[in-house]
């Protein structure tokens, strides 16, 4: 058993020289996690801030200044022109320079004083259908506002049923809040994938594969030496992503320490098991870096990142089970933000214990059975 | 000056290049002075590291010439390289096939690089397809051709239009006998028909001595320059031929004369004999000599170019050292004296290695077809044959790497694919190319393949110092192992192959593109670790190193052709016993009449 343990312990050892003692390399590692984490922190962003919008005010009332002016002070929106007539409309949004427009019908005021349903027209440039849908909910939010202070003032009977919507977990609806998260896992993901995609394929090509399996290694030892060290450095970057999210964007972690990082290593696993699979069949290096690219982008796409899962056709999203990180996304969220413990998300682990326990002996039994 | 004739004139010339890693300057080439008459064919010959190709690559016009001049067909390197480039073909050491392109389409790309026209192209084409034969192989995929085949299909490149030089960098290493024949009349034809001058580095000494002119080279100096024949002279009176009178491998002979440093050059078995070279000091009848020859006949011969070449070698050597040469003699044969006696008696009859009908099918490609032979304890047993013959296959099965088709194999009592890992200790291996981690030091390079050995603690310290010691590795322990010369590249292998102390090492093409000094040294390692019970299997392309071999077998086409020891070989080759041994003659002779039967059994399938 010590025995065991030792050889394990020496090819980690060995791994680990390999991967870090070239300065250049541990830069790789390290800096493309840390610019990234600050750049999806800050660019990768649905919030809306600073939307541009027109008024076609045709009341001209006491009204709707006032109702334009609860829109400036919301700080989302800010006036970029007023139009005078309904041509110029079109005008303001295909050349791009209002997100939306406002239109006040001319009897605007009037009706509203004759206790009238009143029409308020928002046009909105759907072209970029997240920052319009946002915008909308913007407006109606105000406007319901409005509407209940209206009835207050104006009499009207009691206030008619609202919708009162609340958000949990990201109360403001900050992206930020909701994307940090999932990148302490995709992050790592990418790097974790092409780390151990290469590593034998790379051992293959210079030849020193053979010399290894000349040894009295088994292959089982030697899938184990060859996952521990990616795994390794995959939770440093991912502690690193995690800093960054709780110390300088402070998004808050509700979940405890141990359910998340108990979490990234199951995900870690799975991850290195399609990443050594990948290694084991390929004939060099080359071909190693081809499938892992090939894979890492539709992973990254049907991981629920950027669109929700069940937003995708059905066939697709029976394909998401084999897909690691959309369950690592979902886990280290719910750990994360919501703070639940992994016996809340055991059908998370579930998917990934699998693909790990597929990938893995597979990887092993290639390594003396692909024949290059 | 160009009148007289002299293609390439070189004079004072000095090179030097800064290490990045340490910051030094190394100095690659000092002094060199040559004169080379055109349509002539020169060798550069050398250990590794003597500046054989850096020099090739000054007179390529391929690095500026910073000390000293360098004029090529009458032009000034300095001035004007691309006017050099223009007409001299360079082939270096890795040219640059394009594997997925077929022969035809690396021609032509070739021919569109050097703006060939399509005139020239047609006649050029046909000649070059002439000498090289491949003009039945057109349509195959470069990377599908044996690595003969290649090296041809590199020099017709090189040779798509008609240079006025040639140059040559090590073209022969890693090619088989027949396909260095080939190699070569390619280039004597050249040479005679178009008046070429050809300049080739090469590690093969019996290929220098068919070139008009040698410089040997040696750590960035010309030692010497002439013709072969002037350069053996420095041999001259000192080569002799010892016969053995018992039935003994001619290697222990010759491991007793490389011990008597203090009188003997050099001593290699040559024909089933010893050859070895005395010092200017020591008499051939001296009685301590007649000792260590222990009987054994003693006739004097004339000298090689190869004994002229070991004879400037060993005077540089302990000219620098100031003491008998280390680099050589150093090896501890402490085990080789003491070793025989270790292991002598019931054990050498132990049978380590059976392989019984073995085949091994690549879909309907047969690379190894029913293979049969078996190895003792303490043999040294040789795998030879061409490129392609099957002997990487039949070795990489040994050693468990591959599986057989079908038919047996035990290697140690197991067969290494199907048994416990553990069964793996018994055995050592050193791959053709270099495969240990490169950007490892030599130090942990040896600690992890020690610990891959379950090794630990106290004795992975002691086998580590033992081995660095054994193969001279001090003060290499922190170099980045992708960073040692090749030279100790192969001692690190070595080192790292029987850091556990195998009973079976396994050595793929040790030797291939190592130079003469370095595979003495080797061979001096093997014997003593044969004699000290360590059993050897090994592929070779040099055919004189099968006289190291106690038997060999020749495979062609994946078929057992010949088994035996060399003497025994030389027999089936249909020479007569007691005629001196040619293991190249016996090799190409063995090689040439299987394949003119098989293209009979051919023809007569074909009429049938």
């Amino acid at each position: 058993m010590f025995a065991l343990l030792h050889r394990i312990f020496i090819l980690c050892r060995k791994e680990l020289l390999a991967i870090l003692k070239d300065p250049s390399s541990r830069i790789v590692l390290i800096m493309p996690v840390f610019i990234q984490s600050f750049l999806f922190g800050y660019a990768a962003t649905y919030d809306l801030t600073n939307a541009p919008y027109a008024v076609l005010d045709q009341s001209r009332s006491a009204v709707s200044t006032e109702l334009i002016s609860k829109l400036e002070s919301s700080g989302v929106f800010h006036r970029v022109a007023n139009l005078t007539s309904e041509h110029e409309i079109a005008e303001a949004i295909d050349s791009g320079e209002a997100l939306l427009v406002l239109q006040f019908g001319p009897s605007f005021a009037e009706d509203l004083y004759a206790g009238k349903e009143v029409d308020l027209q928002v046009i909105l440039d759907a072209r970029n259908s997240n920052s319009a849908g946002s915008a909308a909910a913007y407006i109606n939010a105000i406007v319901a506002s409005f509407n209940q202070q209206w009835r207050q003032s104006h009499g009207g009977g009691a206030p008619a049923l609202s919708i009162e919507a609340r958000s949990w977990y990201n109360p403001n609806l900050e992206t930020r809040w909701y994307f940090m998260p999932s990148m302490i896992a995709s992050l790592a993901f990418l790097q974790t994938l092409m780390l151990t995609a290469l590593s034998v394929a790379r051992e293959r090509e210079q030849g020193t594969f053979d010399q290894l399996l000349v040894t009295p290694m088994s292959p089982a030892e030697i899938m184990i030496g060859k996952a521990v060290p990616p795994i390794m450095i995959g939770l440093v970057q991912s502690t690193i992503v995690m800093m960054v999210t709780l110390h300088w964007f402070h998004v808050p972690m509700a979940g405890s320490f141990i359910s998340l990082y108990l979490g990234l290593i199951f995900f870690m696993i799975s991850c290195v098991g399609v990443g050594l699979a990948i290694s084991a069949l390929s004939a060099n290096m080359q071909q190693a870096m081809f499938y892992a690219f090939m894979l890492s982008m539709p992973l990254m796409l049907l991981s629920g990142l950027a669109t929700p899962v069940r937003n995708m056709p059905m066939p697709i999203q029976i394909l998401t089970y084999a897909n690691p990180l959309r369950f690592a996304i979902d886990l280290i969220q719910r750990v994360y933000l919501e703070g639940v413990s992994l016996m809340t998300v055991w059908h998370d682990l579930v998917p990934l214990f699998v693909i790990a326990a597929l990938t893995l002996p597979w990887a092993a039994w290639l390594f003396r059975h692909r024949l290059v | 000056m160009n009148a007289a004739g002299s293609a390439v004139q070189v004079q004072g010339l000095h090179k030097q290049f800064l290490d990045k890693e340490s910051g030094r300057t190394i100095v690659a080439l000092r002094d060199i002075n040559l004169a080379i008459p055109a349509g002539t064919i020169s060798a550069f010959v050398g250990p590794d590291g003597a500046g054989k190709t850096t020099l090739l690559r000054l007179l390529a016009g391929l690095l500026r010439v910073e000390t000293g001049s360098i004029e090529v067909l009458g032009v000034d390197a300095k001035r004007d390289p691309q006017q050099i480039q223009d007409r001299i073909s360079y082939m270096p050491q890795r040219f640059g096939l394009y594997e997925d392109l077929s022969v035809q389409e690396n021609l032509d790309l070739y021919a569109d690089l050097h703006g060939v026209g399509a005139q020239a192209r047609v006649e050029r084409y046909a000649r070059l397809m002439e000498m090289t034969g491949l003009a039945k192989f057109t349509e195959r995929p470069a990377g599908k051709l044996s690595g003969g085949m290649k090296q041809k299909l590199g020099l017709a490149c090189t040779l798509v239009r008609s240079p006025e030089l040639l140059l040559l960098d090590e073209p022969t290493v890693g090619v088989d006998p027949l396909s260095r024949v080939e190699l070569w009349e390619i280039v004597e034809q050249l040479r005679h028909d178009e008046h070429l001058t050809v300049i080739i580095s090469t590690a093969y000494l019996d290929e220098a001595e068919r070139c008009a002119q040698v410089y040997v080279m040696h750590e960035g100096e010309v030692l010497a320059h002439g013709t072969p024949q002037a350069l053996s002279d420095h041999a001259r009176g000192r080569c002799f031929m010892a016969r053995s009178p018992s039935k003994q491998p001619s290697r222990l002979l010759q491991s007793r004369l490389l011990d008597a440093d203090d009188m003997v050059i050099d001593a290699v078995p040559q024909g089933g004999d010893v050859r070895f070279i005395l010092n200017e000091q020591t008499q051939s009848d001296a009685l301590c000599l007649r000792k260590i020859l222990d009987g054994a006949r003693v006739e004097e011969v004339s000298p090689r170019l190869e004994d002229g070449f070991m004879v400037l070698m060993r005077a540089k050597l302990h000219h620098d050292k100031g003491e008998t040469d280390a680099s050589l003699a150093a090896v501890s044969l402490s085990k080789s004296v003491t070793g025989a006696d270790a292991c002598g008696g019931a054990a050498r009859d132990e049978v380590m290695i059976e392989v019984r009908d073995l085949v091994r099918k690549f879909g309907d490609f047969i690379a190894v077809n029913s293979t049969s032979f078996a190895v003792r304890r303490g043999e040294i047993f040789g795998l030879l044959g061409p490129n392609g013959a099957g002997k990487t296959t039949t070795f990489r099965m040994l050693c468990g790497l591959l599986p057989a088709t079908s038919g047996f194999l035990q290697v140690a009592g197991v067969n290494l694919r199907t048994a416990r890992a553990n069964a793996r200790r018994r055995i050592g291996y050193v791959s053709q190319k270099f495969s240990l981690y490169g950007n490892l030091s030599v130090k942990e390079n040896l600690e992890f393949f020690g610990g891959a050995y379950g090794l630990r603690g106290q004795r992975l310290r002691q086998r580590i110092a033992t081995v660095t010691e054994q193969f001279e590795l001090h003060g290499l322990e922190r170099t980045p192992s992708g960073h040692l010369p090749g030279g100790f590249k192969q001692r690190l292998a070595m080192a790292v192959g029987l850091l556990h102390e195998p009973d079976i090492l396994f050595l793929d093409e040790p030797t291939s593109g190592t130079d003469p000094l370095a595979r003495r040294e080797f061979w001096r390692r093997i014997t003593a670790l044969a004699n000290a019970g360590v059993t050897v299997i090994i592929t070779t392309h040099f055919l004189d190193e099968a006289e190291y071999c106690d038997r060999i077998v020749i495979q062609d086409a994946g078929e057992l052709k010949a088994l035996g020891t060399p003497r025994e070989v030389w027999v089936q080759a249909g020479h007569s016993a007691t005629s001196p041994l040619n293991m190249e003659k016996a090799f190409i002779d063995i090689v040439n009449q299987a394949r003119q039967s098989a293209q009979r059994n051919d023809k007569e399938v074909a009429s049938a």
